[in-house]
């Protein structure tokens, strides 16, 4: 067993994990932050990217006696502190950026570390970034639209691709 | 996955011990080792965390020769190495951001994926790979796929690359797994061209010494005009045939030519 603490969403945290056990797994099943989702457990579709000291990884391929002392972060962490939704979590709702919604948490944890990097990514940026981000649902160009609108874009122009 | 334990060395010298322990394991970036772990095609008993070694960080220049740190991930290359533009660029086309932002070039060359990026870049800049024990030149380094002259237990703590005057990497992307189809680094020195191909050949990376020999004659894609490429040992499989890859061999080596700064 190793024992781990870190801060997640801006609470310390420790527990006790066994090496194998995965950064998704100390999230979803010991700390019950089911919003990261696990779609594929094999690393290729990013439902389940988190930010460890701010950066998206993929919570299904580190484990979490690799975040010990990390600061992460999760869509639990995202909306506002009076509990309304944060402005990329609102642009996918405005937007229809999501129908089943089992890629979102994903979506908008990638979105958030794009932004945070390139504030005003163009549309092909956007796409570029969401690379490992698969969404079955949805086409992706809405979810393109709400990180554009995100950013405080104009969204008219974007093309069907 | 089976249970291991997991240990996390303070310095490069005490990874290597725990290295010696029964069925130990360097851990990188995770992004190959744990996927390959889930599958129980890899069980080792531990796994020595080699991210938080600050000795093998980081992307420096110096008299022309570009050092970069064997857990540097490929995020902080692709940040940081414009230096050697080829490169940088490369790194940032491994994969998505995700994986950028925890594999590394170690880990990558210790894998030596017939598909991956890096190995090209390290053959097709004729680069030295630095251990914990020694130094192994690029051209011996790569002994076929998945097979390299590191030792059991033997750290890449650093990769040493001369800075070409002008190359580039070009990759033709299978676009489900976002490793090469194939894959070509063309790196034009002083004394002559260097090319090497990874995705295509069933012996992993390696270079294309005729396109070399034209190309250190004429550095212009209508050297290649009269090469061509054997299918013989080139992969087959539901992506592309041995024809199809052999095809693309020249297909990027021409654009890589065109496309080097
Ligand atoms: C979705 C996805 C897409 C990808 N796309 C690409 C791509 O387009 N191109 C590409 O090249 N790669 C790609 N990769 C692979 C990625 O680049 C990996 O990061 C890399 O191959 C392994 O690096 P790592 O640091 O994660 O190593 P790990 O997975 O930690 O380790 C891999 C192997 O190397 C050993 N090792 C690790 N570090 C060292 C070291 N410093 N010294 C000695 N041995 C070491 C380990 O023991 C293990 O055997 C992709 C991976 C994923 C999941
Ligand atoms: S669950 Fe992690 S990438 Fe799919
Ligand atoms: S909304 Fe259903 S997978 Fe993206």
């Amino acid at each position: 067993m190793n024992k781990v603490s870190m801060t997640v969403n801006g609470r310390t945290v420790s527990a006790d994990v066994e090496g194998r056990t995965l950064l998704s797994s100390l999230l979803r099943d010991d700390l019950h932050l089911t919003g990261t989702h696990v779609g594929c457990d094999t690393s290729q579709c990013g439902a389940c990217v988190v930010h460890v000291d701010g950066k998206a990884v993929k919570a299904c391929t580190m484990l979490a006696a690799e975040a010990d002392g990390a600061d992460v972060k999760t869509i639990e962490g995202m909306a506002n502190a009076d509990g309304s939704l944060g402005v990329i979590q609102q642009a996918f709702r405005d937007y229809h950026g999501l129908q089943c919604g089992f890629c979102t948490p994903g979506m908008v944890m990638s979105a958030a570390a794009l932004l945070e990097e390139n504030p005003k990514p163009s549309e092909a940026e956007v796409r570029d970034y969401l690379e490992g981000n698969i969404c079955r649902c949805t086409g992706y160009h809405n979810i393109v639209k709400a990180i554009l609108a995100a950013s405080g874009q104009q969204v008219e122009a974007v093309a069907a691709e | 996955m089976y249970n291991f334990d997991f240990v996390s060395p303070g310095s490069v010298a005490d990874a290597v011990s725990a290295l010696q322990a029964e069925e130990a394991q360097a851990l990188g970036g995770g992004q190959t080792l744990l996927p390959t772990m889930k599958q129980r095609l890899a069980q080792p008993s531990t796994l020595v965390s080699l991210s938080g070694l600050s000795e093998m960080l980081g992307v420096s220049s110096d008299g022309g020769v570009m050092t970069i740190g064997g857990a540097t991930t490929h995020a902080t290359v692709a940040a940081e190495a414009g230096a050697y533009p080829a490169l940088a660029g490369l790194a940032s086309h491994i994969g998505d951001p995700a994986v950028r932002n925890r594999g590394t070039l170690g880990g990558s060359l210790a894998n030596n994926d017939p598909a991956a990026c890096y190995p090209s870049a390290v053959l097709g800049s004729g680069a030295t790979v630095v251990t914990n024990a020694r130094e192994i030149a690029a051209d011996d380094y790569f002994q076929g796929m998945f097979t390299t002259a590191l030792e059991e237990g033997e750290i890449i703590t650093a990769v040493k690359f001369p800075i070409p005057e002008k190359g580039n990497y070009q990759k033709f992307l299978q676009p489900a797994s976002r490793f090469a189809l194939v894959g070509v680094f063309v790196a034009k020195y002083a004394d002559g061209v260097r090319v090497a191909v990874t995705g295509a050949s069933e012996d992993g990376v390696h270079r294309w010494s005729e396109a070399e020999a034209a190309l250190s004659a004429n550095f212009s894609a209508a050297a290649l005009d009269g090469l061509s490429v054997s299918a013989d040992g080139m992969i087959t499989d539901l992506h592309g045939t041995d024809a199809y890859r052999a095809h693309l061999v020249k297909v990027m080596t021409g654009r890589a030519v065109a496309a080097a700064a």
